[in-house]
């Protein structure tokens, strides 16, 4: 018989904080239309996108990143040393090693907290939010700074038709912690890799070694394929995230799923049939589609323009790249 | 139990009706879904959906493309549902 003692768990977890971050320049339709033989009456159609906020080149993913944290932990009263883990999902940290986390744990004072990054394209904040539940409420941390931060505009074409007209740059970062009240529902996540070509990276780096002319690699997706998945077999998660919170839709106030397109959002709200006293995130006709950053800019938005207030509950659902999903019910801060 | 080509052409022209807010009777096999009914890939989407779900077929999504006129949908559901 040993001594092994095993961390002691957290009944409660919940977000105590957000922070935002959006790309400074403001790019019309208009701006981008040219190249993809477009118009800003056609984008706007289908994709409800009025704008999107892109980063300059003197910014990178990771000082989006740091703008948005430092804002999360003032919010939060808390300072760098508070953190103890920190998860960054991106898909634009342009180095495959080291991490993005761990340089961003050492630039808000956090050093020396667990770092790591989360490669789930735009579920990547709702796959943090999960594992921070989970880490928080295991005892295995106390304060996780979660960060969902992109620089989509490295990986676009301004040529594409597919997804590069879509994208914007931002960072949304959350601190979750320990409770005395019930903040984050259970997730619901999970993959499909027999669709991973549906939205995907034109080449590898392996294959750009071999073949300079292929020039470099950029987004696209199969945009029908991923418009049917996301609209109606992305509610059916939703549904059972709400489920396993033991809520219904009648209970929920505001409705922040990633902002791909409004048509998606427009869809999975028919879909879940929720009432149109929820308060629906639409900060992507404002800020295109940031991936990871998404849901917690749409979040902050919300509440910063008081659409919504804390303590309203909020169901959130991230899908896309993999294809990967996570949703997830939670008290706003 | 297999539909009719009529039955299939009336519960089609119901969901497009739904998705685009045109008259039902305006919906005729000869129509293109683009070119006449103005509908475009993403509306196209969810008129498969509701399809697949009333009529239980499997519409992939390679095969929409090919789909350019009413009669083609009619057509493709018509041999995708078992005998």
């Amino acid at each position: 018989m040993t001594n092994l003692q095993q961390a002691q768990p957290t009944q409660f977890s919940r977000i105590l904080a957000i922070g935002a971050e959006r790309g400074e320049l403001v790019v019309t339709n208009d701006d981008i239309a040219g190249p993809i033989d477009s118009s800003d009456e056609w984008i706007r159609q289908r994709t409800g996108i009025v704008t999107r906020r892109r980063a300059g080149a003197d910014k990178d993913v990771l000082d989006l990143a740091e703008a948005a944290a430092h804002k999360a932990l003032d919010a939060a009263g808390l300072t760098g040393a508070d953190i103890d883990t920190v998860i960054l999902s991106t898909i634009t940290h342009m180095h495959m090693t080291p991490s993005g986390a761990a340089i961003l744990a050492e630039r808000i004072g956090a050093t020396p907290a667990a770092a790591y990054d989360v490669s789930a394209a735009c579920a990547g904040y709702a796959y943090g939010i999960g594992q921070a539940d989970a880490l928080v409420r295991a005892g295995l941390a106390t304060h996780v700074l979660v960060i969902g931060a992109e620089k989509l505009s490295e990986i676009i074409d301004p040529t594409d038709r597919s997804i590069s007209f879509l994208l914007g740059d931002g960072a949304g970062a959350a601190i979750v912690g320990p409770s005395d009240t019930p903040g984050i529902g259970p997730t619901v996540w999970g993959s499909d890799g027999a669709k991973a070509t549906a939205i995907r990276q034109t080449h590898s780096w392996t294959e750009l070694r071999e073949d300079a002319s292929l020039g470099w690699p950029t987004l696209r997706q199969d945009g029908p394929t991923v418009f049917k998945w996301a609209s109606f077999q992305m509610a059916p998660v939703a549904e059972k995230a709400m489920a396993e919170a033991g809520v219904t839709a009648e209970d929920i106030q505001v409705f922040i799923p990633h902002q791909a397109n409004m048509r998606i959002i427009d869809q999975m709200k028919k879909q879940l049939g929720l009432p149109d006293t929820v308060v629906i995130a639409r900060d992507i006709a404002e800020t295109g589609n940031t991936s990871a950053a998404s849901i917690p800019l749409a979040a902050e938005r919300l509440l910063s323009e008081g659409q919504a207030k804390s303590g309203d509950l909020a169901l959130q659902i991230g899908f896309g790249a993999g294809l990967v999903y996570a949703a997830q019910v939670v008290v706003l801060p | 139990m297999a539909n009719t080509d009529q039955e299939i052409l009336e519960g089609l022209a119901e969901i497009v009706a739904e998705e685009t807010g045109l008259d039902q009777a305006d919906i005729l096999l000869e129509k293109s879904f683009t070119d006449d009914l103005d509908i475009d890939s993403l509306s196209m989407m969810t008129i498969v959906t509701h399809a697949e779900d009333k009529f239980g077929v499997r519409i992939p999504d390679e095969e929409v493309k090919n789909l350019a006129t009413v009669g083609d949908a009619v057509s493709f559901i018509k041999g995708a549902q078992p005998a």
